[in-house]
């Protein structure tokens, strides 16, 4: 940070692991394990390298890739993506997810699905996602803090899911529920928003193929920090439309209320698109600060100007086309 | 050793000791490379956090003086009172450095348009002549008693700062919530001495019935 000077210690760029490399570090490790010697140890690895942040078979590339996206959104680095979050059901500070998202066990994990659908039910994660293929989606992602990472998704299109679940005609709207488990998530002992965080979408944008069910990221199985082991991902909307750790779906014929939008009505709409032109009523929604990106001569990411609906325009904008995005926020 | 040097010569400097602390651990943050994610981001509120606490601790020695009665206590109130705009100082500099990057437009976007910058810019505005006028000399050629008057700016100042902490947050959060709590603790125990002295004026009256 600030001004660099490079020290004898330094990792020279040259030096970094390459990600498909680092990837394969777990297959280091079990031919580790399959010595002599580290077979004494084998009780107390049983614990398992394998388990969180196993790397996800068989995902299938799709046309938005880091390629797509070029130069100026470059993939974010993966310790910023899982060290730098918020996730209010483990703390406020942007730590706290990462140092106390450990106590979140996330297999089993089942998920309600209910409301207007012909096939209501109790999904386990399988269940629900192993049906489909996974896919990877790099997208950009936008904080309504103004910050903003751009992120290699692994997950399945939430159309795919929905069609499965056979929404009726008087579903008009999909909402979401995160897990409330106080002993699993601490910061639930502080009303800090009305537990369980909630969100929702209108069927349209549920169906739109931008929107992913993601299941991890970097290739790999969903940080816990990152809403694993299902999360929502709306890349066009501010990131707390993107909820974590789901365990119920439901399919509404009312705008469903959501959790920032109770909290502070008229700070957070419902929709709460990525729009440059409707600021947030204590900050301007004009600019962002890339994390990892290009710095200026202070060592500070300089701030961007943030696109209309996150770059995602060609994509959603026909959704929104009658509507007051200023009415509408 | 009288006690006049032992304030002097080991507990002042131990003082500002432990105020450089936060600033050191700062340094050493940004000489590691460890200012997580969003290095502006942190730095900014890392800042903004340590000014609100040497602020309170500057306004925590009244009422220390007054629960204790331990007089030489006012000889570490210019020294900590100095500190806590040494570090709103730097957590104004590091919005518009690393935050605003000198967008002067921006800033001024800021002051206008959010309510807790615009708090928070009055309270610099506030403490800024109260720094400014801290030394002896002021002191004699303002005049104890309008020195005096200026100086309890520094209480709206606080006040400001406080909302501006609360404002600033998403929700309504504990943390700012418990330093607003002990800033009215702090401010109120100033009117302790004034409560005491009308109760006993009170109870001389009383026993005359």
């Amino acid at each position: 940070m600030l001004i660099r000077t490079p020290r004898k210690s330094d990792v020279l760029s040259s030096e970094i692991t390459p990600h498909s490399v680092f990837l394969r570090r777990r297959e280091f490790l079990r031919a580790a394990s399959a010595t002599s010697a580290t077979a004494a140890l084998g009780p107390f690895m049983l614990s398992d390298p394998a388990f969180a942040g196993a790397k996800l078979p068989n995902v299938k590339k799709t046309k938005w890739t880091a390629e797509s996206l070029g130069e100026n959104d470059k993939p974010t680095p993966y310790e910023d993506v899982t060290s730098y979050n918020n996730f209010y059901e483990f703390g406020t500070g942007k730590g706290d997810p990462k140092r106390k998202a450990g106590s979140l066990k996330t297999k089993p994990w089942t998920v309600v699905v209910d409301g207007h659908c012909e096939n209501p039910g109790r999904y386990d994660f399988d269940d629900l996602i192993k049906v489909h293929a996974l896919e990877e989606r790099v997208y950009r992602f936008r904080c309504v803090e103004a910050w903003s990472m751009v992120i290699p998704w692994v997950g399945v299109p939430l159309a795919d899911i929905i069609k499965r679940m056979g929404p009726t005609a008087d579903a008009k709207y999909v909402s979401f529920e995160t897990l409330v488990d106080p002993e699993q998530m601490p910061g639930q002992k502080f009303a800090i928003l009305k537990w369980p965080y909630r969100e929702g979408l209108r069927m349209d944008e549920a169906m739109n193929p931008l929107t992913l069910m993601a299941v991890g990221l970097y290739g790999e199985e969903m940080p816990n920090q990152n809403g694993a082991p299902i999360r929502l991902v709306t890349p066009w909307k501010y990131g707390f439309k993107s909820i974590k750790s789901i365990v119920r779906i439901s399919f509404t014929d009312k705008q469903p209320p959501t959790s920032w939008n109770l909290s502070a009505p008229r700070e957070y709409g419902f929709y709460s698109n990525v729009n440059p032109l409707v600021n947030h009523p204590r900050w301007s929604q004009a600019k962002e600060r890339r994390l990892g990106g290009p710095t200026n001569v202070f060592g500070f990411v300089q701030k961007r100007p943030t696109l209309m609906f996150n770059g995602y325009e060609e994509e959603v904008a026909a959704m929104y086309k009658d509507m007051d995005l200023a009415r509408y926020y | 050793m009288t006690p006049n040097d032992r304030i002097r010569w080991i507990a002042k400097p131990a003082v500002w000791l432990l105020c450089l602390m936060p600033l050191m651990w700062l340094g050493w943050r940004i000489a590691n490379q460890d200012l997580t994610a969003n290095p502006a981001e942190f730095m900014n509120r890392y800042l903004g956090d340590w000014a609100l606490r040497m602020l309170w601790t500057a306004l925590a020695v009244t009422p220390l003086m007054i629960v204790t009665g331990w007089k030489p206590a006012l000889r570490f109130r210019r020294l900590l009172g100095l500190f806590a705009f040494f570090y709103v100082a730097l957590h104004v500099a590091s919005y518009v450095v690393a935050d605003q990057y000198f967008d002067w437009l921006a800033i001024w976007n800021d002051i206008v348009k959010r309510t807790y910058i615009t708090l928070g810019m009055a309270a610099l505005l506030i403490l800024v002549p109260l720094a400014a006028t801290s030394t002896n000399g002021m002191v004699r050629r303002i005049g104890g008693k309008t020195w005096t008057r200026l100086h309890r700016g520094v209480y709206v100042a606080a006040i400001c700062a406080a909302i501006h902490f609360i404002m600033m947050r998403k929700g309504f959060q504990l943390e700012p919530l418990i330093y607003a709590g002990i800033l009215a603790a702090l401010l109120g125990a100033r009117l302790a001495p004034a409560w005491k002295k009308r109760a006993r004026a009170k109870a001389e009256v009383q026993p005359a019935r």
